[in-house]
């Protein structure tokens, strides 16, 4: 009897949060859903608050526009070498720092310690590294540092270089640096805490049977760690497929927008340049890219827990 | 055997410290930038340590940053205290009075961390607009608190998951009602969760952009960071104030990183949703 009274009492306790979370994410989305099949693509439409169906037409106009084009294929680079770079420095990391060494604190924070900072300080720090100068007589930035060493082989324009093999433009790699510099340490931590908790008898029985170290990490602790690897795939992919401020702030758009991303093309046409229905076109695409990730985790984590 | 281990222990902390020196490398570059005076700033010098260390730079970044600091100031407190408290008692609820419906309702509300905000952006400027807070601090809050409601209650929902049942039905048994239960046995022990939540809305509401440049145009209204980013965009780029100014915004996320470190990693990897 009490026991129902509480739960009844508990729902009304969570009602508030339940009614936001449906308003402003649920009725949000519809909300921007329909306005990608407006008109509204200047400020006397919208104002004049007539809703006129195009069907998907602003959705057939980005995908031939080729600005959209390239942020889809950047999109697509930028994740698959970010997540490589932040997977791999990541269980790198994690296995150093797992060798019981004096001071792997130290270093755990100084690998850690990015992670604090906001994307856009990292990009604001980052741009100032990368600044290519002009070359090859008067260079800049991190060109300047590999010239003090004699590597001028190795100077280019980077996140201004217009280079690209394929639809891969080279200047994403500073971007792609800088964002596995702020991220590596964190699948780091996941890793780690995925390493300690592996029980020590395991690993001793592993090598009480002549197992090399080697072969012990291959066979028995790589094995378990693919639940992180899965897990830091998905969080890290989320993230980069949402990228925004980090860009935004280390080289926006870039020329012939090789750098350019769906995040920062949605915010000038929304805000800079009153397209209102082309921008939540772009919006509702990085939220389907988004949702094919973490539908499918969020309830396989919820179906293990049930 | 011990000379092998030896040479082993001296190529790990070659290697680590060779990793570790090039992640410190920008760190090196916005402190060097940061404490040289205007003048002595060139490209060609850039790596440079400073000749003489001037403040000339953070008394620049203080001048033209200090009331968005300020800014910032007002907006993390309010929003991450408020998103605490809900996301505790929202926490409570799902991990303990499990109404019927209640799990596949947090993996609607859970859902919402992980949306691109801008797919409701636009809406909620609209909102905003309509309920006169658009432009303000409060809607600001605002925002932080109703968008930080599912990483804060997926924390507390975790940590609570772990407190023994017995020990709520020895109170309930008490005599003690559900909220009485709560605020006497449930939150003296939410201590460490507390820590972690609040540090965890700190540095993310500290450090988001995309809310804080679409929501307040007016430029003395602005969080840093979007002040941080309008500094670059103002004609010739004067370097050391750029570097101080982004340390200024920096650090009080790093100060939190450095004392509460244990804690923060932990809220991190709570973000990860642990199944």
């Amino acid at each position: 009897m009490r026991k129902r009274k509480n739960k009844l009492l508990g729902f009304f306790v969570v009602a508030p949060t339940i009614v936001a979370i449906g308003i402003f994410v649920y009725g949000f989305i519809s909300w921007t859903i329909r306005a990608s099949t407006a008109n509204w693509n200047t400020f006397a439409r919208l104002a004049s608050g007539v809703y006129e169906s195009v069907g998907f037409r602003n959705y057939e106009r980005l995908f031939q526009d080729p600005r959209f084009q390239t942020d889809l294929w950047n999109t697509l680079f930028f994740t698959l070498f970010f997540l490589t770079g932040c997977l791999i420095m990541g269980i790198f990391l994690a296995i150093l720092l797992d060798q019981k060494l004096k001071g792997s604190r130290i270093f755990q924070n100084i690998f850690l310690f990015p992670m604090a900072l906001s994307f856009v300080v990292t990009g604001t720090v980052w741009n100032w590294v990368f600044m290519p100068g002009t070359l090859p007589g008067n260079p800049a930035g991190i060109n300047v540092f590999f010239g003090l060493f004699g590597l001028q082989s190795l100077q280019w324009r980077w996140f201004t270089s217009t280079d690209s093999i394929g639809n891969f433009n080279f200047a994403l790699i500073p971007v792609i640096i800088a964002a596995v510099w702020q991220l590596s340490g964190y699948t780091m931590a996941m890793y780690l805490a995925g390493l300690r908790s592996i029980p020590d008898t395991l690993t001793e029985a592993a090598r009480v049977d002549g197992a090399s170290a080697i072969q012990t990490f291959w066979k028995i602790k790589f094995p378990l760690l693919k639940p992180i690897t899965l897990s830091a795939m998905i969080i890290l992919g989320h993230i980069s497929l949402k990228i925004f401020d980090l860009v935004y702030a280390m080289t926006g758009s870039g020329p012939n927008n090789v750098t350019d991303v769906p995040a920062i093309y949605m915010f000038e046409l929304t805000f800079r340049s009153n397209r209102y229905s082309l921008g939540s076109a772009i919006s509702v695409i990085m939220l389907l890219m988004v949702a094919i990730v973490i539908v499918p985790y969020l309830l396989s984590t919820m179906r293990k827990e049930a | 055997m011990p000379r092998r281990r030896n040479w082993n222990r001296i190529l790990l902390y070659t290697i680590l410290g060779i990793i570790s020196a090039s992640y410190l490398l920008p760190i090196y570059m916005l402190l060097a930038t940061s404490l040289k005076p205007l003048r002595d700033i060139g490209v060609s010098t850039m790596w440079h340590l400073p000749r003489e260390v001037s403040w000339e730079g953070f008394q620049a970044a203080f001048q033209r940053l200090g009331p968005n600091l300020m800014n910032s100031i007002l907006l993390v407190i309010p929003a991450t205290l408020i998103s605490t408290f809900l996301g505790s008692i929202n926490g409570y609820i799902f991990s303990k009075i499990k109404f019927p419906g209640a799990n596949i309702i947090f993996v609607f509300i859970l859902f919402g961390m992980f949306i691109p905000y801008q797919s409701i952006l636009f809406p909620l400027i609209q909102f905003l607009q309509n309920i006169r807070l658009y432009g303000s601090l409060g809607g600001l809050i605002l925002t932080h608190v109703i968008y930080g409601l599912p990483i804060t209650t997926l924390i507390f929902r975790n940590y609570y998951m772990d407190v023994p049942d017995e020990m709520l039905e020895a109170a309930s048994i008490d005599g003690s009602n559900m909220f009485s239960t709560y605020f006497r046995i449930l939150i003296p022990l939410s201590i460490p969760a507390v820590v972690v939540v609040v540090i965890w809305q700190f540095t993310n509401i500290w450090n988001e952009f995309l809310f804080a440049v679409t929501i307040t145009s007016d430029p003395t209204k602005q969080p840093i960071t979007v002040a941080l980013v309008n500094l670059a965009g103002s004609q010739v780029i004067q370097w050391n104030m750029q570097m101080a100014g982004a340390l200024v915004a920096a650090i009080p996320t790093l100060l939190v990183y450095v004392l509460l470190g244990k804690y923060f990693i932990r809220g991190l990897l709570a973000g990860s949703v642990k199944g």
